[in-house]
């Protein structure tokens, strides 16, 4: 094994008793990295030097004895979280030259704890898609199968765990975006509940669905990555400030007597049949595991993919009407007064897929489509959200497929937007309700794809979501398996 | 058709966004595709459902009013297109 094939947890354990260094866990890494990018593309920013203080800074605080156990860990982030001083671009041609003066509050607490810091992740632009091809940098490749996509919107953020470009990464999840690519990659990726983690200095996608989360290569270090990042920030007025519990503590490799719901609405008939059979293998390794499994249902998951496509399109317009050529990014040359300059700036900065939201959320917004459209939206999210309190009265998790088929084939969806939507279905319920789930490696297609099952928890439920898919881990090999890149 | 051309042009004046003749054409039938299967949500009866604009009941986050440490004029001007003095520069507003 190499350094670069090392968990956090791993990693850790050498680290502490001095038997590598972190220069020499973050050498292995930046040359994996330059190894392996030609072929993956994780990368907008690589940040070797910045890396390599870093690197040294914690083997001083090592030899100090006051590591933490992120400490000369080599970490990298989607380059939607702004790095004070690090060129931060969220993928788009309007941010190309942004360099905050700022960074997040999430980057900032890794960053207390002497994590090293790799550099920026690519993404599909602003967040917004389900493939990371709308990037203004390039496009990600998935590393099990170089013709496909990784997934989105944080490709970058499991290409690279996939890849060994990293030994852990933070993505942001609005409707799936931690969720699908951590199944399309084969790792193991969390959305925490809606305000256990700050989004302060994280680029505004849909405010009321954007969340922070980890993405790791084991289900020991997603516990550990969050609870380095959980808990209320003032600066952030959604987080919450309850307390945050040992997640790691929790995972006790014990699920006897653990009710999981299966909702009948995701198990659908026309399911691809490898994700059906990945499924109907990880129930009855869970039974085997002593878990009982009852049928639920959450009537109106028919309605999310239309109720999320109106509120995060709506909220996204808004939030995007920042960029306008004044105080930062892109500007446009070409323009004659303050309206053109701006219209000419956005028009030359912003990509066809956040054009294409922007206008949608436009719409939604209007003068005489308000009501009908926005307003519904944010009422069917009523019926949706009760859907799931209604189903956790009965049940302490719910078990579903993240995706409905296997990472596709690049290019392949890139002009049917709604049919790319649509690929969303299994994990935008989760942040129209608020709650959390993750995605935990259970297996294979034909082809050699990695497929994830979604575990959705009760509110702040990250305990009981995180101990059933470290039981399923210990039951399994599907995570010790490595692309063949 | 959900929306035409003329539609397209207004949003997009709206929205800030100069749209090319193809673009236009291309927004008209895709929008007109997802404002199509979003129609679904019509056929649910919300009279006696309130809206969701948050999943997470949060209060409004009240602070006392006191003064902050900011991130100062340099930093805040460091990656403005254009400024002059303290100050950010635009084209002329007023003609």
């Amino acid at each position: 094994m190499e350094l670069f094939d090392f968990t956090i947890h791993e990693l850790h354990e050498k680290l502490i008793t001095k038997e590598v260094s972190s220069v020499e866990a973050t050498r292995s890494i930046l040359a994996r990295i330059e190894a392996v990018e030609p072929r993956v593309g994780s990368f907008i920013t690589i940040t070797p030097e910045q890396a390599l203080a870093d690197a040294e800074a914690a083997d001083r605080r090592i030899a100090a004895g006051e590591a933490d156990c992120l400490t000369g860990i080599p970490l990298a982030l989607k380059d939607i979280f702004l790095t004070e001083g690090i060129r931060t671009t969220c993928a788009s041609r309007i941010l190309h030259n942004f360099i905050p003066p700022y960074s997040a509050t999430s980057w900032e607490k890794l960053r207390e704890r002497g994590a090293v810091l790799l550099g920026k992740l690519n993404q599909d632009e602003f967040a917004m898609g389900s493939s990371s091809e709308s990037s203004a940098f390039g496009i990600t490749r998935n590393p099990w199968d170089t013709t496909r996509i990784p997934g989105g919107s944080s490709g970058g953020s499991a290409a690279a765990i996939a890849a060994r470009q990293a030994t852990a990464t933070l993505g942001t999840d609005t409707g799936g975006s931690i969720r699908q690519p951590s199944s399309h990659c084969g790792c193991v990726g969390l959305k925490p509940t809606y305000g256990r983690v700050s989004r302060y200095g994280v680029i505004a996608f849909a405010s009321s669905l954007d969340q922070v989360g980890p993405l790791t290569r084991d289900v020991t270090d997603c516990a550990v990555m969050l609870g380095a990042v959980a808990g209320y920030d003032p600066k952030d007025s959604t987080s919450i400030n309850a307390p945050v519990p040992d997640y790691r503590a929790a995972l006790t490799g014990d699920v006897r007597g653990l009710t999981i719901g299966l909702p009948s609405e995701y198990f659908i008939a026309g399911l691809d049949p490898d994700v059906q059979k990945v499924m109907d293998e990880a129930i009855a390794t869970y039974r085997g595991l002593g878990a009982e499994f009852v049928e639920i249902s959450l009537p109106h998951t028919d309605y999310a993919v239309a109720t999320y496509y109106l509120i995060a399109t709506a909220e996204a317009s808004s939030n995007l009407a920042r960029y306008d050529g004044v105080r930062f990014g892109h500007r446009s040359e070409q323009a004659e007064g303050l309206i053109d300059m701006m219209t000419k700036s956005r028009s030359e900065g912003f990509g066809m897929e956040v054009k294409r939201r922007i206008m949608l959320g436009t719409y939604a917004l209007s003068s005489g489509y308000y009501d009908a459209y926005y307003v519904k939206a944010q009422k069917v999210r009523t019926l949706i959200m009760r859907d799931f309190i209604q189903a956790f009265e009965g049940v302490d998790a719910i078990l579903t497929p993240v995706a409905p088929t296997p990472a596709f084939k690049i290019g392949e969806m890139v002009n049917d937007p709604l049919q790319m939507y649509l690929s969303d279905i299994f994990t935008i319920p989760v942040n129209l309700a608020g709650t959390c789930a993750l995605s935990v490696p259970a297996g294979f297609s034909a082809d050699g794809l990695p497929i994830g099952l979604q575990l959705i928890g009760k509110p702040f439920g990250e305990e009981t979501i995180l101990r059933a898919a470290h039981a399923f881990e210990r039951a399994t090999v599907w995570h010790t398996k490595k692309a063949p890149l | 058709m959900k929306i035409t051309t003329a539609e397209v042009e207004h949003v997009a004046r709206l929205a800030r966004l100069e749209l090319s003749a193809e673009e236009k054409d291309l927004f008209v039938g895709q929008m007109d595709a997802i404002l199509g299967y979003v129609d679904k949500l019509r056929g649910l009866n919300t009279d006696d459902v309130q809206p969701t604009s948050h999943a997470v009941p949060v209060e409004n986050a009240f602070r006392p009013d006191q003064a902050q440490p900011s991130i100062g004029v340099a930093k805040a001007l460091a990656n403005a297109p254009d400024r002059a003095e303290s100050f950010y520069r635009v084209p002329k507003v007023i003609e």
